[in-house]
């Protein structure tokens, strides 16, 4: 196979007139998926969850493939799949090191899964693939509804718990002491978590979940140590990610989650050249404030 | 409703442990455990590690329940989360990238415990301003917590731990890892507010001598039994040999007190964690 013949594929499966026609959903879906996920992605990096939501995301894959196969609706599959997993890792696996090693069970019995239903699935190999590596314009306006109202939820669920949450978060120890509901807390950021991740499967693929869901509060959390602040440039580098990946895409001939992946990608570079010059300066008055107090 | 003809009893103890007994894993660590604290006493609960310090503490959280026997705040039941308690953990820095400046520590203390946008309100922070006053940590305030010394850090906690204007102050090893100048400010700081504002103090320590000026008290914990008393009552060679079961000496030089000849496995340094575990 030639790099002309993969290319060719790639052009297939964008398939540009029908593109078009759904743009203006996807993009309304893209957006709010960015902002929802760099919300809830600053919860992920405080709880230390990055490998949760890719041990999720593979469950997510598994649930829609399996969906696919039946013929049943997609994002209900993985929304199945997601939640399922989401609630598993959330029981099992309160202490960190249960976490990951529970994570690291289930993620790729999910993606074995997800193959299996993939490869008796008989029908078109975009929609597999898509599962995989993101098909925002090949779903349908009724499940983008979905997808959009399902963000809506976690966006208000979030706002609902985000103190105590937060207090959890950053500070156990006390929280606990302080009689928040930890471990009631800890499931429903979960459920949350597995909400968003079945919405993020659907619009950038199973395997690129993290870009939208890590990546832009990895980026703010560089640049700031403002409660408010960090929030806000995440939610805003999710938006501009989603939203400019497929601004960007409809201008050429490829997929969208590369362009979506690659600008998240940069957000973080840059934001991690200004926190390492910020904390230079930082030290720099520091130690000369120090020298002024002597 | 009914009156109680009497009227509301008169509550003196803040903490009141009646016959209490708790065990850990299969073995008692404590048992038939009266203790009472007044408002305003400042009770240091020593003994080595393992011997149902960190325990204590959770059952006056409500975090473990007593195997029998009762304790009661103020003179009611203990439930989680009870505003008059406050809390001030073990020394724990707060890793440097953490999104949490000095005031928002201090907020957690505040709201933090509270469902609901998280909307700011001007009461939330002119009380967050009024604690960072009262801990004189004002000044740091604004900067991130992960970029402060652990003095800094742990005078933070204690303004947290005032948020809910308590009656109790609950410290787990708060001087932990600091040098003698912030072992003395913070504990300062927690003799102030008691003296202030009649807050009682239960202060957990494996090392007496920061706080020995300030002590009323001292519960001793070891080998599954304990004895209570002022620190020249407790804090000496016969009496501390009797709880050991073996001779142990009480050495006091400069105005500090060292115990040694602690047994083996009574190792008299913190290793807290593996009881918290």
């Amino acid at each position: 196979m030639t790099a002309d013949d993969i290319w060719g594929r790639l052009f297939n499966f964008a398939n540009y007139g029908e593109l078009v026609a759904l743009v203006q959903n996807s993009i309304v879906a893209a957006a709010v998926l960015g902002i929802v996920g760099g919300l809830i992605g600053v919860f992920v990096m405080q709880r230390d969850m990055a490998f949760a939501v890719h041990g999720i995301s593979e469950l997510s894959f598994a649930g829609a493939a399996g969906a696919l196969l039946l013929g049943a609706n997609v994002v209900l599959g993985s929304l199945v799949g997601s939640l399922i997993a989401a609630v598993l890792i959330g029981l099992l696996g309160a202490k960190a090191r249960d976490r990951n090693s529970i994570i690291g069970v289930l993620m790729p019995f999910g993606l074995g899964l997800g193959i299996l239903f993939l490869a008796l699935y008989p029908g078109r190999s975009a929609n597999k693939f898509g599962l995989l590596t993101g098909q925002i314009i090949s779903v349908d306006i009724p499940q983008l509804g979905l997808l959009i109202g399902l963000s809506v939820v976690v966006l208000v669920g979030l706002l609902v718990v985000w103190r105590p949450l937060t207090f959890d978060s950053l500070d156990a120890d006390v929280a606990a002491a302080r009689g928040v509901p930890s471990r009631a807390l800890s499931l429903g950021f979960m459920v949350l978590l597995g909400l968003t991740v079945a919405v993020s499967v659907q619009i950038i693929g199973s395997l690129l979940v993290l870009a939208l869901l890590v990546t832009p509060a990895a980026a703010a959390l560089r640049v700031s140590s403002s409660p408010l602040v960090v929030p806000l440039l995440s939610m805003l580098f999710g938006f501009v990610s989603a939203v400019g990946g497929i601004l960007l895409a409809l201008g050429g001939s490829l997929p969208i989650s590369p362009y979506i992946t690659t600008i998240s990608f940069l957000i973080y570079i840059v934001c991690r050249i200004v926190g390492a010059r910020k904390a230079a300066g930082g030290r720099a008055s520091a130690r000369r404030s120090l020298q002024a107090a002597r | 409703m009914t009156v109680n003809p009497a009227g509301p009893e008169p509550v003196e103890a803040v903490l009141e442990f009646e016959d209490g007994a708790l065990g850990f894993g299969g073995r008692s660590l404590w048992s038939g455990l009266d203790l009472t604290v007044k408002p305003g006493e400042f009770l240091a609960v020593l003994g080595p590690n393992g011997s149902g310090k960190t325990s204590l503490l959770k059952t006056i959280l409500g975090q473990q329940q007593l195997d029998s026997g009762t304790v009661r705040l103020s003179g009611h039941a203990i439930h989680r989360g009870d505003r008059r308690v406050g809390y001030i953990p073990q020394q724990k820095l707060v890793p440097p990238g953490t999104p949490l400046r000095g005031r928002d520590l201090v907020a957690l203390g505040v709201n933090g415990h509270r469902f609901g946008p998280p909307l700011p309100r001007r009461a939330d922070r002119e009380r967050v301003d009024e604690l960072l006053a009262a801990v004189a940590a004002a000044e740091y305030a604004d900067q991130p917590v992960g970029t402060l010394s652990g003095g800094e850090q742990q005078r933070l906690r204690v303004g947290q731990a005032l948020a809910g204007d308590p009656v109790l102050l609950l410290c787990d090893e708060p001087l932990l890892s600091l040098d003698l100048h912030h072992q003395r400010a913070v504990s300062e700081l927690i003799d102030q507010r008691r003296r202030t504002h009649d807050t009682a103090v239960v202060f957990v320590t494996h090392d007496v001598n920061p706080v020995l000026d300030v002590v009323d008290r001292i519960l001793y914990l070891a080998g599954g039994k304990f004895l209570q008393g002022t620190p020249a009552e407790v804090l000496r060679s016969d009496v501390l040999s009797e709880l050991y079961g073996t001779p142990v000496d009480v050495i006091r030089s400069h105005g500090r007190v060292i115990v040694v000849g602690v047994p083996d496995g009574h190792d008299h340094h913190d290793h807290h964690d593996e009881e918290a575990e």
